[in-house]
């Protein structure tokens, strides 16, 4: 990757921080930390590796992408707008009664292309997105995004069989592994490490790497996709609240705000990011 | 004539039927030979995935063909259907509104011998309070080809339940009964009393009108495959007309056919309405016809209930 385009994707890596900070402060809800650990990845995604256009959000051969981890809708929204699905503008509308942008993904969102919320299904989605572009021939790529507490649920290892039994090998599934949930951080309430050598066993190529690497998760991203008969998962080392830090590695902000002074400080750590990577 | 078959064998057989078309996936969760997608899966291999005993899994794997345009078919017993993977129907079927359609089999009590654990009593309850869910209880191996078609041309989430037992082909008998999604069918006329029923309560309730008619009661007949959205028409003209209803399923008498009938009769033609049904208890392994008579599940208590009804006018 050259130095523009890395720089590229950092760039946007820090605006859909901002973006989904802003996102959040408006609705006075919504969840930070898991938003936050996803900038990088979905950068890299959405301005980079996925076959979409925003002009055309539903054409029948785009790259599909399951949040499975719905709850960080706020980065997957600001990704959208961002990447011109729709205004900028509109996610001022999150959480709000009329508006499409529930606190958790929704495929009527343009750009989105399942719903999720409850944990644990997402995976399942994405490899029935994997198999039928292969029953049926249009040869797109299907993405998932699991959250590393969320793979405590039965249901992905389910999944995880079944992609490797049919050999999904355009399914690519990353794990965010922050290292936190809810309650407090894996070791404590349940560890499902590791995390990589489950994969494998059940057939998948697996690559690690850091999530908060542009370059990195770019390159497995093509070591991916050249990969035969089997599926990827790119187990990503990263930070809870990745950016600010007030909310790095901190599990108040799983689903908390900053509180009233705060958030000046958090926007001008996001703000300072942007302009170093502009200038 | 219609054979008398289960219908989940008249269901296998109606999904080769109408299945050559490109669009439709197949779904088992190792029961392939239970559910009789087997028929489907030897005619369009291609077509059929077998999931395993993974049926959350099967579920949504169905959903994300359904996002990409597929009319996604998922089999399981009713009871795996409806319970076990109730959450990944409501959210990943219902609540984005995908064309996945559920097939429940091995409904109610007569999965007979296996006992109470498989004997599902609680689909249609859980099923018809989904938004957006259609539910469809067809009754015998007519009503299941015709309702297997609708469904098929229906776009959307569907619920649809099938039974383990051969069944007696009463349908096709009546000479302008045509199956339409939502729009129950009137198979005898009477103005005492009318008897609601799906499934294979159906043939029961016929019976039931035989034994009443042999009292001087007339009864009618309604054969009310769809249990969501209700026909709610029907129901309301059956009230006005008749003055009293009974209802009949194969299922707990708390949140299914007689709840969805009672639901339009309270708010419109206040009559008095009675129900068959389980009586709010687990199963027990036994024959399927001992456990229809041990649950009050026969003709005689449908005419008893209709009596009662008739005598609260």
């Amino acid at each position: 990757m050259n130095s523009n385009k890395k720089k590229e994707l950092e760039l946007w890596a820090a605006r859909i921080r901002k973006t989904a900070l802003q996102t959040i402060q408006t609705a006075g809800s919504g969840h930070i930390g898991g938003s936050f650990s996803l900038g990088e990845i979905l950068s890299v995604l959405y301005f980079d590796k996925m076959n979409i256009d925003p002009a055309d959000p539903r054409k029948a051969d785009r790259d599909r992408l399951v949040l499975s981890k719905g709850h960080c809708s706020p980065a997957l929204y600001a990704a959208l707008a961002l990447r011109g699905f729709f205004p900028v503008e509109h996610l001022s509308t999150f959480r709000q009664i009329d508006s499409d942008l529930s606190g958790h993904v929704e495929i009527h969102v343009p750009g989105v292309d399942m719903s999720a919320g409850s944990l644990g299904q997402g995976l399942s989605v994405a490899v029935g997105m994997a198999m039928y572009s292969k029953a049926s021939g249009t040869g797109n790529r299907a993405f998932c995004i699991l959250g590393d507490g969320e793979i405590q649920e039965g249901q992905v290892w389910e999944a995880a069989m079944c992609a490797g039994f049919y050999k999904t090998d355009n399914l690519i599934a990353f794990v965010d592994n922050n290292k936190l949930q809810l309650d407090g951080s894996l070791e404590e309430v349940m560890s499902p490490y590791p995390i990589g050598e489950k994969f494998k066993a059940f057939g998948w190529n697996v690559l690690e790497v850091d999530g908060h690497d542009v370059e990195q998760i770019a390159d497995a991203v093509e070591l991916a996709k050249v990969v035969k008969g089997k599926p990827t998962v790119i187990v990503a080392d990263t930070v809870k609240g990745k950016g600010v830090s007030l909310f790095e590695n901190n599990v108040d902000f799983h689903g908390g705000q900053p509180k009233t002074d705060e958030w000046p400080v958090c926007f001008a750590e996001l703000d300072a990011k942007i302009a170093e990577l502009e200038g | 004539m219609g054979e008398n078959i289960s219908t989940r064998e008249a269901y296998g057989r109606a999904l080769v039927e109408f299945g050559n078309n490109e669009k439709i996936y197949v779904f088992d969760a190792d029961l392939k030979k239970c559910t009789m997608t087997t028929y489907f899966a030897d005619k369009y291999p291609e077509r059929f995935f077998n999931i395993g005993i993974a049926e959350a899994n099967m579920v949504d794997v169905a959903a994300g063909f359904a996002t990409c345009g597929a009319t996604a078919l998922v089999h399981t017993f009713a009871i795996f259907a409806a319970g076990r993977v109730y959450d990944q129907v409501r959210n990943d079927v219902a609540y984005p509104g995908l064309n996945v359609k559920v097939i429940g089999s091995h409904a109610g009590l007569t999965v007979g011998e296996d006992g109470a654990t498989h004997q599902c009593i609680e689909d249609i309850s859980l099923m018809r309070t989904i938004p957006g869910m259609t539910v469809i209880v067809p009754c015998d191996s007519n009503e299941v080809r015709l309702a297997t078609k609708a469904m098929l041309e229906y776009e959307g989430p569907c619920y649809f339940r099938t039974g383990r037992p051969a069944v007696e082909c009463v349908t096709d008998t009546f000479e302008d009964y045509k199956f339409e999604i939502g729009k129950g069918v009137q198979l005898t006329d009477g103005k005492d009393v009318t008897i609601i029923a799906c499934g294979l309560m159906v043939q029961e309730a016929l019976k039931a009108g035989k034994l009443l008619e042999k009292e001087g009661i007339r009864a009618r007949v309604i054969d009310m495959h769809t249990i969501k959205p209700i026909d709610r028409d029907i129901i309301i003209r059956a009230a006005k007309e008749t003055g009293a209803i009974v209802t009949a399923e194969e299922h707990n008498i708390i949140g299914g056919l007689g709840a969805a009938v009672s639901e339009v009769v309270v708010a419109t033609e206040n009559v008095p309405v009675e129900f068959v049904g389980v009586e709010d208890v687990f199963g027990h392994s036994a024959a399927p016809k001992v456990l229809l008579e041990k649950y009050g599940l026969t003709p005689e208590n449908i005419a008893e209930k209709a009596k009662r009804a008739i005598a609260r006018k």
